[in-house]
């Protein structure tokens, strides 16, 4: 196992009060695996990168948990320590490849940089695996673009030169938070493509943040979908899709429009998120869920193992009468 | 097929910007935004428009609710070219057809409730007296799902689909003809996505409307949409209705778009078309076929010669060598 996180939470100290943006999350990602973290926008799922990365800022804190990487506690390392495992075991490319780049710098310059910081090459070794890496993400005359700016770029380019900046030093993790959003569909095809190669060749395992369910079952092995900072649904991708379990799940998946069949309305999940500082009591989903039962208003339902399926969770009193413990 | 009212109609709709003059003013490099467009909306019908980003389909939506004036190419409304209208008309004109913003966020004043955002255009274009205005914003907002109350409040108050909504009721204000929804449901998420599509499905058949549907997805317009067009690099390269395009796409470029949409169906998989390389720059454009730097089913001649759309039988229009016989 190549990363354990065990009862995560991370809270923001706002003024309207404590939001509890990760809360008791806990997930594994095994070696040369993709692993997809599911929800809506204000579900925890970038938090819970950020916080595995140890780049969550004030007025955010880390409460509790663990993250097991490699068998070591991330949590207990120091800034120093962690700046050597960023960017070197661990990388992470972000969904604006627009922002993230540093504009005024050639993007040669911007490899290099991480590579001469984590490896002992010397610039011109460096600049050699900049090209290389340039070349295995897919950017056509690698030698002449090294020498361009950002703004020279496509979108679809400069989010290959974020997967090129995060590869370079042959991570043992890829943290990719919405890589292809930004995107057009048939570039998005190709950086999905790219990535599951990537994958393959290299064995790098990959944590695939986003709330796109069509390239959650293209790329993925394994999902985690959460709900308000919760995780309600774990399953292998397949089983996930062919029977979804949790009603949000099963309300996400239908309400995609689809191309091989006809209906006359969407199906729709009613209301909308609540207020992340104003969590209700209970099932969180319980206001939206058509299902809901008396009890749903009351207790929160535990995130428990589904019976006679291996790795298979659910976070539901449809399933089970487990009352969540912390609550 | 039977014979259907046109209600808009376009003809060699073309905008370049000008990127680049020379020292005496003369262009030197052109960004052909649209290049020679042509296509008809019936009324009471949903035509999706969709493309990747920079394949001019939010320019067309912008010149025809006139916020860009067209380089060349006509537009007739109701059979009458925009041009010979005199300003009482082109008033009417600018009522009838409405646009609905992609972004929910920037598209709304910070600093007016969205009862005033409501009846600004109600006031301006005096559609109802004075006295009916507040009854008039309360019904355009139980239309689109929101409650009597929140008219009070600001934008920032609300969510992205709750926007989208004000968005919407802002748009149905003047009682419109024409809607153009300029990527409606990009920036929202998937529920809401759902619910917000819904909602533009009930209003066209409760005021009678007529759509221009800009997305970058087909799958999204594929659900609203009754006939598609498929839009790169400023040029139409397929249009046809929803069921025969999706069925039986012809243009290579149309077949790439559909196998690239991620699908949720773990079961069946399909072998997907990847595309090499990206859109190039509308700025001086390759020579012949736009598609032709990136086309799998790429043969000889497509480089130097450009298609014209063609029916391919049905209603079916598609530009693509392939298909052309003589």
């Amino acid at each position: 196992m190549l990363l354990d996180v065990k009862n995560l939470s991370t809270e923001f100290y706002v003024k309207r009060g404590i939001v509890k943006a990760v809360n008791d999350v806990s997930f594994n990602v095994d070696k040369g695996e993709i692993l997809a973290i599911v929800g809506e926008s204000g579900s925890g799922k970038s938090v819970t990168s950020l916080s595995v990365m140890g780049l969550v800022r004030d007025p955010g804190k880390v409460t509790k948990g663990e993250i097991l990487f490699n068998g070591e506690d991330l949590k207990t390392k120091s800034q120093k320590e962690m700046r050597k495992i960023r960017g070197d075991k661990i990388s992470m490319i972000f969904q604006e490849p627009m922002t993230s780049l540093n504009p005024v710098q050639r993007i040669g310059d911007q490899l290099c940089e991480s590579i001469l910081t984590h490896t002992d090459m010397n610039k011109k070794q460096a600049l050699e695996r900049a090209i290389e890496m340039l070349r295995v993400v897919g950017i056509p005359s690698p030698e002449q673009r090294v020498k361009d700016y950002p703004h020279q770029m496509s979108g679809g380019m400069r989010q290959r030169v974020m997967i090129a900046m995060g590869l370079c030093c042959d991570p043992e993790l890829l943290i990719a938070d919405e890589p292809t959003t930004a995107l057009d569909v048939t570039i998005q095809a190709q950086i999905l493509d790219l990535i599951k190669r990537l994958r393959d060749d290299i064995g790098m395992a990959v944590i695939l943040i986003t709330h796109d369910l069509g390239v959650v079952a293209e790329t993925a092995d394994r999902v985690v979908v959460m709900y308000c900072g919760r995780v309600v649904e774990q399953a292998d991708v397949k089983s996930l899709f062919k029977k979804p379990m949790h009603p949000y799940t099963k309300g996400l998946i239908e309400s995609i429009p689809r191309l091989n069949e006809d209906r006359e309305r969407l199906f729709m999940i009613k209301g909308m998120v609540p207020d992340p500082t104003r969590l209700p009591k209970g099932c969180l989903f319980a206001d939206r869920c058509e299902n809901c039962m008396e009890k749903c208003k009351e207790k929160l339902p535990a995130l428990t193992e589904v019976p006679g399926e291996e790795g298979r969770k659910v976070r539901c009193f449809l399933y089970s009468d487990e009352v969540e413990a912390d609550e | 097929m039977e014979e259907r009212e046109v209600l808009l109609e376009v003809q060699g709709l073309t905008k370049h910007f000008v990127v680049d003059r020379s020292f005496f003013g003369r262009p030197t490099s052109v960004l052909k935004a649209v290049d020679d467009v042509s296509f008809k909306i019936y009324k009471g019908e949903a035509l999706g428009l969709v493309g990747e980003s920079g394949c001019g389909k939010s320019t067309i939506g912008k010149m025809l609710v006139n916020l860009y004036t067209p380089t060349s190419g006509k537009i007739f409304y109701n059979g009458v070219e925009l041009t010979s209208l005199n300003k009482k008309q082109r008033r009417q004109y600018c009522k009838d057809i409405q646009l609905i913003f992609q972004d929910p966020y920037s598209s709304l004043n910070p600093r007016m409730t969205i009862g005033d955002i409501i009846a600004e255009p109600l006031i301006v274009n005096k559609v109802v007296p004075k006295s009916e205005v507040e009854n008039r914003v309360n019904y355009l907002l139980n239309c689109v799902g929101l409650a009597n109350h929140q008219r009070n409040r600001y934008a920032h108050e609300f969510s992205g689909g709750q926007r989208q909504r004000v968005g919407i009721a802002r748009a149905l204000a003047v009682n419109p003809k024409l809607i153009v929804c300029d990527e409606p449901v990009s920036a929202l998420d998937v529920s809401i996505q759902a619910q917000v599509l819904n909602l533009l499905d009930d209003l066209k058949d409760e005021f009678g409307l007529t759509y221009l549907f800009i997305a970058h997805g087909l799958n999204v317009v594929k659900h609203i949409s009754d006939r598609v067009g498929v839009m790169y690099l400023g040029k139409i390269m397929e249009i046809a209705e929803k069921n025969e395009l999706y069925q039986n796409p012809m243009n290579p470029y149309t077949r790439a778009l559909l196998s690239a949409i991620p699908s949720v169906d773990v079961e069946n998989k399909t072998e997907r078309i990847i595309l090499e390389g990206d859109v190039p720059t509308p700025i001086n454009p390759p020579a012949g076929c736009r598609f032709c730097s990136r086309c799998f089913m790429k043969t000889e001649g497509c480089d130097k010669y450009e298609s014209i759309l063609k029916d391919q039988g049905n209603g079916h229009l598609v530009a693509c060598k392939l298909y052309d016989n003589d």
